[in-house]
């Protein structure tokens, strides 16, 4: 049995470990072992979350994404060994990053390590969002927005002290670069806050599946091709060029030969694609099949045990910079033999 | 080993993951492992043979890529046949290379 780490990431000051404060006062936290990778000198966040203290290890060498990624792992092996030894319990893994970390290394730790992996699984990834000062953020910050597009689960912050209709246009924002992730608030309750939470949750739709979602402007390139046949669908944001692309393919596709193409596909472009999540019908599957990557990272693929409501096809999100949606579907049609014209067949 | 940084046991990649409760998996046992792997073999070969390459199981437990020229390298996960693929044919294999795709719907 693998436990999960939960990612909780998010800009500098946009309210992590308040949040984590407040999560680990709910039961369902009881469990949790946490870390906290700080930035600079001075501990100040363990400080803030004595009440766990058993099982905090502050992990001191700066930033997370280029040096601390050996410590996140000799954190858990450690974490682990103390759990082995019965010296501690714990039944999930919280790591706090820092402001400025990339959550790609942290996950590539968890899948790519040949102790860890046996041991712990992605539990998700949590970001927080500023809704004050998000809107700067996102404009001039490569890691904000990788943060955002990382998500399983984007919290808004500071939402009492912002302006609703700002709000409004962060929320839509945010759907724009990450369709897949749910959003909530920290006005929200702890159990709405977690309830479903996890990497492989696709109880919100998938953005694009349906023909009048379209969030593009009046300058998409993809505008008239989109409505032509309704079977992928694209958003833009102005931030550092990011678009969130989702395609829907009816026709069961052949594993191997979509294996073959993502790992490909990332192996290429993984730089600058930073999320991929989908559901996928396979040949010869009756159960759906849940992928999610990050960047270059593919988890293990989770077996689902039911299709979730609406209709049973695939569908694939992708956030990416600075990729043309039509080329990946090209792309996906040409390797898989699938065309989204087939699929509307 | 992982032949390009030295890890070992680097050889669960996503498409062929370690069978564990809730992960999808073909590598059960012998037999559904070695059917994937044959799958796995010929779909990388349609996409090799745009460079004139050609991937093979070596000795039962490694792989081998091959040029026409007779250059080849041997490693010991398909998760590494891509970057072992380009550094032998000295060039890279682009999934949105036009030229690529179009190689790609002629296969088909």
């Amino acid at each position: 049995m693998t436990t999960p780490v939960v990612l909780l990431t998010g800009f500098l000051g946009s309210g992590k470990t308040t949040l984590l404060q407040r999560l680990l006062t709910d039961t369902s936290m009881d469990g949790a072992a946490v870390l906290i990778n700080e930035f600079g000198e001075v501990g100040l966040d363990h400080h803030l979350l004595d009440r766990i203290d058993d099982n905090v290890v502050l992990l001191k060498s700066g930033c997370i994404c280029c040096t601390v990624r050996g410590e996140v792992a000799d954190a858990l092996e450690n974490l682990n060994s103390l759990r082995a030894r019965e010296e501690i319990a714990f039944d999930r893994v919280v790591i706090e990053t820092t402001g400025l970390a990339d959550p790609y290394p942290v996950l590539q730790t968890l899948t790519a390590h040949p102790v860890l992996r046996s041991h712990f699984t992605n539990g998700g990834v949590m970001t927080t969002v500023d809704a004050v000062n998000a809107e700067l953020q996102v404009e001039h910050r490569a890691e904000a927005v990788r943060q955002i597009a990382a998500a399983d689960r984007i919290i808004l912050t500071k939402t009492d002290l912002a302006d609703p209709e700002n709000e409004a246009a962060l929320r839509a924002r945010l759907g724009r670069i990450n369709p897949a992730a749910r959003i909530a608030t920290t006005l929200d309750s702890v159990e709405s806050i977690l309830g479903d939470f996890g990497p492989t949750t696709f109880a919100t739709p998938v953005a694009g599946q349906g023909d009048h979602d379209h969030a593009c402007g009046p300058d998409c390139a993809d505008h008239t091709h989109h409505h032509a046949h309704g079977h992928h669908s694209h958003h833009h944001d102005d931030a550092l060029g990011v678009t969130s692309f989702s395609l829907v393919i009816e026709q069961a596709i052949d594993w191997t030969m979509f294996g073959t193409w993502l790992t490909l596909l990332l192996h290429k472009h993984g730089d600058r694609i930073f999320r991929v999540k989908g559901i996928l019908a396979l040949e010869g599957e009756d159960r759906p099949i849940a992928v999610h990557g990050v960047q270059h990272l593919v988890h293990a693929p989770t077996h689902m045990e039911h299709w979730p409501e609406g209709p049973r096809q695939s569908r694939l999100v992708f956030i990416m910079e600075g990729i043309s949606p039509d080329q990946v579907r090209r792309s996906f049609a040409a390797f898989t033999g699938i065309s989204a014209v087939r699929a509307a067949a | 080993m992982c032949s390009l940084c030295g890890i070992l046991g680097c050889d669960d990649h996503w498409t062929n993951a370690i069978a564990r409760p809730g992960v999808y998996s073909r590598n059960h046992d012998t037999q559904s492992r070695r059917a994937e792997e044959s799958r796995r073999i010929k779909a990388a070969n349609a996409v090799l043979s745009f460079r004139r390459l050609k991937l093979d199981v070596w000795q039962g437990r490694s792989y081998v890529v091959a040029s026409p020229t007779g250059g080849s390298s041997v490693f010991e996960a398909l998760s590494h046949l891509w970057p072992e693929a380009e550094a032998l044919a000295g060039r890279e294999f682009d999934p949105l290379d036009e030229n690529l795709m179009s190689w790609m719907e002629e296969q088909r």
